[in-house]
């Protein structure tokens, strides 16, 4: 068990900058993951901790261990750090069965005989595979070759298990499973856990805390999955984290509107609000979870574009001022609501009351977009 | 403490230079040693006389006839080669596996043992065929001259249409089928859909089989060589050997043969250089995904005939001259009859025990090309590591000289070799099997990097790291994960050059001293000597080889395939 | 009025029955779906109607004429069928332009130079590839790729489409737009849709009428809705999404679960169609709500957070019950104990 920090740390290739002056602690024994998009550098920051790559700048340590240091000459190769890691492919050798992929640390190890046979063992058992240790790897689904690297991963009670989006190759179901599977595991064995991966889903589903990263290699935020869900710093995060309603508003002749057109926003608009309206448009960043529609009563005012019964919910598309907003009603919801009329069929007009708006500056949204 | 010694130096550089020294002496400078001879004379830049030489009648038919060889085997061997891959990928016709592994077997029997073979059947006094059919038809005059241009067109043709059927076929079988499904619920019928959808997704496969033809049969020493100069039509590679033994190695006669080994390594050149932009062109995404099966033609009424008629060119082309070779080897005396009484298994007896000059001949050959096989492998397995798995700078240099033998055929590495090996820089090796041994690396060796560079590509990086990961060094990586994955892939490389090395002549026909006969070379000599039924004893025990090393590599290969998956 | 007609369809594979009995009469103008996992045999069936394979038994007509036949062993070639077909790879070919691609099938049907380019821009404008119409295939990306597909099916003006999971290739969030852009394509046209898919939300998203399919069976066949709310057996039930299924019984007139019977009675009234004392208890995860009181009790076993939903996993005797509710409603914490009230149930005889 470690911790591990990153101070300063900077990776290009060449004249391509992919983490520039990046630092963050991560304490011993938490899980914590890396969300960004695709090509953000979060795989190259898992490779500068494993040390399969050397940064351009700053400090590595490991517990108090200085791993890697341009400045200080100083770089332990991978082999010698106490790290694991699982990676996207799994990685599995083919040319070995299931005892000899996870039994091979420990042989590199030079652990004693028997207790290391004792401890692989063990290893297939918390992953689940009893009863497959001679076969071989084209002999396993998707799923179960994940769970050798997950117990080759283990046996070796590393510092710290670095995982490179390893659920992203399986299908839903499975990659549901797996993240209960891997959360237990990092529970029972206190491994501290350093996760990357672009999807939000496993992210909120097993981090104890999490850091944003965009797509210039910067961290946008850290914090506990609860804290960025609830409390997002910027339109960046709040997009990444789920899909996004983002509505134009502006304050013209006293009142407050959605973009340029006539419909009138109807939500409780602090006076601190209203002065920034003043100065510039603001966008407002709204969940379709968090929009309640109504037939009649004072509301945001719109037009059902589309209505698609999805099962446990049903997916709207509404216009409104020129905009294409989407809610999202439970099916619990709607089943009261649907004695109530409150199901809508496309061409509806309908009114739309908003639960929460999340507010940033124009400039911050188009930087994104673009 | 060693390793950060190491690390300083940079043991990628280390290797990097090592592997381009090991390809600069084996293949770069034979190569250059050839455009030099060529093109200076006595140090002086000297254009004219290659233009003498090239405007000699004889050079000139020869540069002719290799050209309307060329293009004749292509020809045809396109046509054979998409026709019977269709047939096997795309139709309902039965025994379909039994008729792909036949029309393999073509591939694996080298071609001038066949020209030997229809040498024997279809010569025009004493052919055994031609024989039988004025026999039969009641004919004063033989109806098929087999020493002719189209003699070694069709016997050129019949061994080298695989090139193109297994590319053709393949590319068939792996084709994603919903792109031919979506042109018929478009409406087209077969005809259409064969014109205009899949025709034109082959046409990258089909030349690059065609290219290869063309690039083989241009380089092509042994049928010309058995079939033509008879008639004194010959090829460049065969008027270069002619030129040299006939002046028993004389300056001028190198001179020549430098030229027109030139001309021959820039038109493979321009054949290679087409087949990429061939290549490029037609890079399309056509293989599926999901495995279904591709739509099958219907023959109905055509199915007997077609696999009457294919069967028919299986027994003809491939058995027919297979077992003539068999039979006349068995022969007490060229000339006679085949029945019984007139056979002998004596003959194989001598070859194999008794008579110095062919047993020679076969233990040459094992050892030469087991060695140069060996070899090759391991320098091309080091070699093709730096490329494919080292960060270094520089490895574009490996790249371009591995590929380089390619296009240079064997007559000419040959050549190459003599001018390099023969005192030049203080080393001797002319006569002995040494030159031969060097000129089989230089041949083999693009083979194997590019073999070897395949199968290391297979194997992951993350596979490598993964052990790193697992606290196993780079070299512990390299042990554990990394050579027991390309195990197999270079086992089966050693043999792909072991074989092919073994039964070969184009090369060693050029650099064979008295002691240091190959069995190619053997089995040629001994035809020109007239012993034309220990000839045929000798290519009977190289057939049993060739056949007994590919069932072995069969083996070793499903074995290994399976494990690596 | 029925315009596609499978009767008694019958498809076996050597010793496989990958179809048994099937018969459907597909609506003019109607968007119907196949779905099923992996194996289902609903890939085949569309083939069958494409006339890619043959049947065993049955008959396929569509309109007033009969295409497939396996008793006369009459088969109308799939040339001829005049249908218009998407696959899931796309299937567009490499070496034609965009324009190329979609006019083939006119070409085919050798209608006048100015016809094909008439119909072949409409089709380009309707799938919004005008802009498109000399590029490449290899220069357009996966959704584009699949709107040639499409432009190229429509541009015969078919009676009825046949969609093999065309959808399945693309990226969430482009599967969704062309979602629409497929429904919007039929009410421009009126074609009957025949769709295959193993997504059921896609499903039902865009289907009139839905039939799941199990290896070898039909298990239901309906509106989405009556789907969704009334799924025929355990299958359908657990094929179309998340859902608690528990073996339970019946004592005393009221209805507990096996595994969890301390806790107390589920269901104070026994479902009519249910005979014996055993039987399937299936609910889904969003139609439980945790509350004080009210319901059986429970302990929260793990709450995780996934965004807009939280995921519960609610331990009742030896058993754990999944639950969503949406993240403004999820006040408890592990460890907490909380009741569970059921929205919703549905009853399964034994073996369903």
């Amino acid at each position: 068990m470690a911790s591990v920090s990153l101070q300063n740390v900077s990776k290009h290739y060449g004249p391509h900058k992919i983490i520039e002056d990046l630092s963050i602690t991560i304490p011993d024994g938490e899980c914590f993951t890396f969300l960004g998009p695709s090509g953000c550098g979060k795989t190259v920051l898992l490779r500068l901790i494993a040390g399969f790559e050397q940064p351009n700048g700053g400090e590595i340590f490991i517990g108090n261990t200085l791993v890697s240091s341009i400045r200080k000459n100083i770089h332990i190769p991978p082999e010698k750090r106490n790290i694991s890691v699982v990676f996207q492919d799994y990685a599995v050798w083919p040319h070995k069965t299931v005892y000899e992929n996870i039994i091979y640390p420990l042989k590199i190890q030079k652990v004693h005989k028997e207790e290391a046979a004792q401890r692989t063992m063990a290893a297939i058992g918390d992953v689940n595979l009893n009863g497959l240790e001679n076969r071989l790897p084209f002999q396993l689904s998707g799923g179960q070759q994940q769970r050798v690297a997950l117990g080759r991963a283990l046996v070796s009670r590393p510092e710290i298990m670095l995982l490179d989006e390893p659920l992203s190759n399986l299908d839903a179901n499975l990659r549901e499973e797996m993240r209960f599977e891997i959360k237990e595991l990092q529970r029972n064995s206190g491994v501290t856990i350093l996760y990357v991966t672009h999807d939000q889903e496993v992210a909120l589903a097993i981090s104890d805390r999490m850091a944003i990263i965009d797509n210039n290699g910067s961290i946008r935020q850290v914090g506990t999955p609860d804290e960025i869900h609830e409390n997002p710093v910027d339109s960046f995060v709040f997009k990444f984290l789920g899909i996004s309603n983002f509505i134009p508003v502006t304050y013209r002749d006293g009142g407050v509107y959605i973009d340029d057109s006539k419909v009138v926003l109807d939500y409780p608009i602090s006076e601190k609000r209203i002065s920034e309206l003043q100065n510039d448009t603001m966008i407002a960043g709204c969940r379709p979870h968090d929009i309640r529609l109504v037939r009649d009563g004072t509301a945001t005012k719109g037009v059902i574009k589309r209505m698609a019964y999805l099962g446990p919910i049903v997916d709207y598309r509404i216009e409104s001022g020129g905009k294409e907003i989407r809610v999202q009603q439970d099916i619990q919801d709607v089943h009261d609501e649907e004695r109530s009329g409150l199901i809508f069929q496309e061409g509806d007009v309908v009114g739309m009351k908003f639960l929460e708006l999340r507010w940033f500056k124009s400039q911050d949204v188009e930087q994104e977009r673009s | 403490m060693f390793s950060r010694y190491f690390k300083k130096i940079g043991i990628a550089e280390i290797l990097l230079f090592l592997s381009v020294l090991v390809l600069v002496v084996v293949v770069a400078i034979p190569m250059l040693l050839i455009f030099w001879n060529a093109l200076f004379v006595e140090g002086q830049f000297n254009v004219t006389d290659i233009i003498q030489v090239l405007s000699q009648k004889d050079t000139y038919e020869a540069l002719k006839n290799s050209i309307i060889i060329a293009i004749g085997v292509t020809f045809f061997s396109t046509i054979l080669g998409v026709f019977f891959a269709w047939l096997v990928s795309r139709t309902d016709l039965p025994l379909k596996s039994t008729m792909k592994l036949m029309f393999l077997v073509p591939f694996m029997l080298p071609s001038f043992i066949g020209a030997l073979a229809w040498k024997i059947l279809l010569s025009p006094r004493s052919g055994l065929l031609n024989k039988f059919i004025m026999n039969i038809f009641g004919l004063e005059n033989s109806p098929f001259d087999i020493y002719s241009l189209w003699g070694i067109i069709a016997v050129e043709s019949m061994y080298l249409f695989p090139f193109v059927f297994i590319q053709v076929s393949g590319a068939l079988e792996r084709m994603d089928p919903t792109l031919e499904e979506s042109a018929r619920i478009s409406g087209a019928n077969l005809f259409t859909i064969t014109r205009r959808i899949t025709l034109p997704l082959m046409l990258p496969s089909i030349a690059a089989g065609a290219l290869l033809v063309a690039l083989y049969s241009l380089a092509h020493f042994g049928v010309p060589a058995i079939l033509g100069t008879e008639k004194g039509i010959y090829n460049i590679p065969t008027k270069i050997y002619e030129k040299i033994y006939a002046s028993a190695g004389s300056f001028q006669a190198i001179r020549t043969g430098t030229v027109l080994s030139s001309i021959l390594v820039i038109s493979a050149g321009c054949i290679l250089y087409l087949q990429s932009l061939v290549l490029k062109a037609g890079r399309f995404q056509v293989i599926a995904g999901k495995s279904m099966r591709p739509m099958l033609l219907k023959l109905r009424g055509l199915k007997m005939p077609l696999l009457i008629f294919s069967i028919l060119y299986i027994l003809i082309t491939v058995v027919l001259p297979t077992v003539t070779i068999f039979l006349v080897g068995t022969l007490k005396t060229y000339g006679l009859t085949l029945t019984l009484e007139n056979m002998t298994l004596k003959n194989i007896q001598y070859i194999l025990f008794d008579w110095k000059l062919t047993k020679d001949a076969i233990w040459n050959s094992f050892y030469i090309s087991l060695a140069a096989a060996f070899v090759t492998m391991i320098v091309g397995t080091l070699i093709s590591y730096v490329i494919v798995k080292m960060k270094v700078r520089g490895k574009f240099i490996l790249e371009f000289l591995g590929v380089l033998p390619f296009s240079v055929p064997g007559t000419v590495i040959a050549l190459g070799v003599i001018l390099m090996w023969s005192g030049k820089f203080g080393i001797n090796l002319y006569n002995t099997a040494w030159i031969i041994f060097v000129a089989y690396i230089a041949r083999y060796m693009a083979f194997s990097l590019k073999s070897n560079s395949a199968a290391l590509e297979q194997v992951h990086d993350s596979l490598e790291e993964a052990a790193r990961a697992c606290g196993a060094t780079h070299w512990q990586a390299l042990r554990d994960i990394v050579i027991p994955l390309v195990k197999p892939g270079m086992v089966a490389a050693f043999f792909l050059i072991f074989l092919p090395a073994l039964r070969e002549l184009t090369t060693s026909v050029l650099l064979y001293g008295p002691t240091t006969r190959t069995i190619g070379v053997a089995i040629y000599t001994l035809n020109e000597d007239g012993e034309t039924v220990y000839a045929c004893t000798l290519a009977s025990v190289a057939l049993i080889i060739i056949i007994v090393g590919h069932s072995i590599i069969k083996r070793i290969t499903r074995s290994g395939m399976e494990k690596v998956m | 009025m029925s315009y596609v007609k499978l009767e008694h369809i019958t498809k076996r594979y050597g010793e496989v029955v990958a179809i048994s009995d099937l018969s459907i009469e597909i609506e003019k103008g109607e968007c119907f779906s196949m779905i099923g996992p992996s194996g289902c045999g609903k890939t085949t069936t569309l083939r069958m109607i494409a006339g890619f394979e043959d049947l065993d038994e049955g008959r396929i007509v569509v309109g007033d004429r009969i295409f497939s036949s396996s008793c006369d062993n009459f088969y109308v070639p799939s040339e001829k069928r005049d249908f218009g077909m998407v696959f899931q790879a796309f299937a567009v070919w490499p070496h034609l332009s965009v324009f190329e691609n979609v006019a083939f099938p006119l070409r085919i049907r050798r209608l006048t130079k100015s016809e094909i380019k008439e119909r072949t821009q409409k089709a380009l404008v309707y799938t919004e590839l005008d802009r498109y119409a000399h590029t490449y295939p290899n220069e357009l990306s996966g959704g584009q790729k699949q709107r040639v597909a499409l432009a190229r099916a429509i541009a015969i003006n078919p009676t009825v489409m046949l969609l093999d999971e065309p959808l399945s290739n693309l990226d969430p969030k482009l599967r969704e737009e062309m979602r629409f852009e497929i429904k919007d394509l039929q009410r421009r046209f009126g074609f009957t849709i025949i769709y295959v898919t193993h997504d059921q939300a896609e499903a039902m998203a865009l289907s009139d009428r839905i039939m799941v399919m199990s290896p070898g069976r039909v298990e239901q066949v309906d509106k989405p809705l009556n789907i969704y709310n009334k799924p025929a057996n355990r299958f359908v039930f657990s094929f179309l999404g998340a859902s608690n299924m528990l073996p339970a019984f019946v004592s005393d007139n009221k209805i507990y679960i096996e595994a969890a019977a301390n806790a107390g009675p589920v269901a104070n009234e026994i479902p009519s169609h249910i005979k014996g004392d055993k039987l399937t208890f299936a609910c889904r995860p969003s139609e439980i709500e945790l509350a004080d009181a009210g319901g059986i009790k429970g302990v929260v076993k793990r709450k995780t957070y996934l965004g807009d939903i939280i995921d519960y996993r609610i331990q009742i005797g030896d058993v754990v019950l999944r639950v969503e509710m949406n993240r403004r409603k999820g006040r408890f914490n592990e460890g907490d104990t909380c009741c569970l009230k059921f929205n919703r149930l549905f009853w399964y005889g034994q073996e369903g």
